[in-house]
């Protein structure tokens, strides 16, 4: 059976970053999967990434969250940015509570506009949010680069980073 | 190039079980996932979910926390667990109070299990009945030790079996 889901590259830090890259994305697959285990230098980071070095306003996302008391939806357009996880002190990343993200994104080698959906996984014990993030970019360009990163802030050490591949046939 | 999306184990049942237990969790791995399909004894009336309550290593510390979102069919809501002794999975099962031959399904997906900080994982699932209430929730959870995860068991937050036909998919992910 042909291996769908494999990985392209992986990344722990060892000390504080700004940002993680992933360079030289083959277009060889359908799909892409990053899966993210992060805390950032500042409390209640948003997780943010940009695809091919592209920080024009061409991103907007739509989300779903809930923090444990209430739930609620919200959409910010022509960002310069993609984004998961809301910033705030309590639904952003932690400074010391990893938060685990995952990103699907969808047909990253066409023509057409690019989708990718996020979801972030920030329990506190005590505080924390629950969290979908669906992101346009605006963008006809096939994906071969992308960089995560905390808003305003570094991604701590030990923060890891996997990029998978997943193909269709 | 290495086949990274593995099945550890799998247990399907033929008959009720008060419990699932995947033990002896092999360290090659990166990250875990668990696949879920399950209905339990609960004779919750229509419309009530099961919870997926899942321990790890055998720890019943109250060292489990998570954050829910879940919709019923007309309202989106959250809510919190803090310190439990188990990671309670909200609305990700369904119970035999509810339509017959209808499952809950659900996928836990538990990141770096090996290590050495505390384990944030996740929870997506439904409990759709064609009743007037059905439940999607996904759960931000977080395990809050150090060790690494060798066993996991998952038992029903309502009910005191799982029935036949529930099915519980165990496999592991390779970052390399």
């Amino acid at each position: 059976m042909a291996s769908t889901y494999e990985p392209i590259a992986t990344t722990t830090l060892g000390s504080a970053t700004a940002a993680i890259t992933f360079s030289s994305i083959p277009s060889t697959y359908t799909d892409l999967k990053i899966i993210i285990v992060a805390t950032a230098s500042v409390s209640g980071s948003a997780l943010q990434f940009i695809f091919n070095n592209d920080s024009a306003s061409n991103y907007s996302v739509t989300l779903i969250n809930g923090n444990g008391v209430n739930a609620s939806s919200n959409k910010y357009s022509n960002q310069s940015t993609g984004y998961g996880l809301v910033a705030s002190s309590s639904t952003g990343l932690s400074t010391s509570v990893p938060s685990f993200l995952s990103i699907d994104i969808f047909s990253y080698a066409g023509s057409t506009f690019k989708t990718a959906l996020v979801a972030g996984n920030a329990d506190k014990n005590g505080s924390g949010n629950v969290e979908y993030d669906v992101n346009l970019w605006r963008s006809t360009s096939a994906i071969n680069r992308i960089d995560l990163s905390a808003q305003s802030a570094n991604l701590s050490a030990g923060t890891t980073a996997t990029l998978y591949g997943i193909k269709a046939a | 190039m290495a086949n990274t999306y593995t099945l550890i184990s799998s247990n399907v049942l033929s008959a009720s079980a008060t419990s699932i237990t995947f033990s002896a969790i092999p360290s090659t791995y990166t990250d875990l996932v668990l696949r879920i399909s399950a209905r339990s004894d609960s004779t919750f009336s229509s419309g009530i979910p099961e919870s997926l309550v899942v321990t790890f290593n055998g720890s019943g510390a109250s060292n489990y926390s998570k954050t829910t979102l879940y919709g019923n069919g007309a309202n989106a809501l959250s809510v919190r667990d803090t310190a439990t002794a188990n990671a309670i999975l909200s609305f990700n099962a369904v119970g035999n109070g509810v339509t017959a031959n209808t499952f809950g399904n659900a996928e836990i997906y538990v990141p770096s299990y090996l290590s050495s900080t505390s384990k944030p994982f996740s929870s997506f699932g439904t409990g759709e009945n064609n009743a007037t209430t059905a439940y999607i929730a996904a759960n931000a959870a977080l395990w809050n030790n150090t060790v690494a995860i060798t066993s996991t068991t998952i038992i029903p937050g309502n009910g005191s079996n799982w029935l036949s036909s529930s099915s519980f998919y165990l496999y592991g992910i390779k970052n390399s």
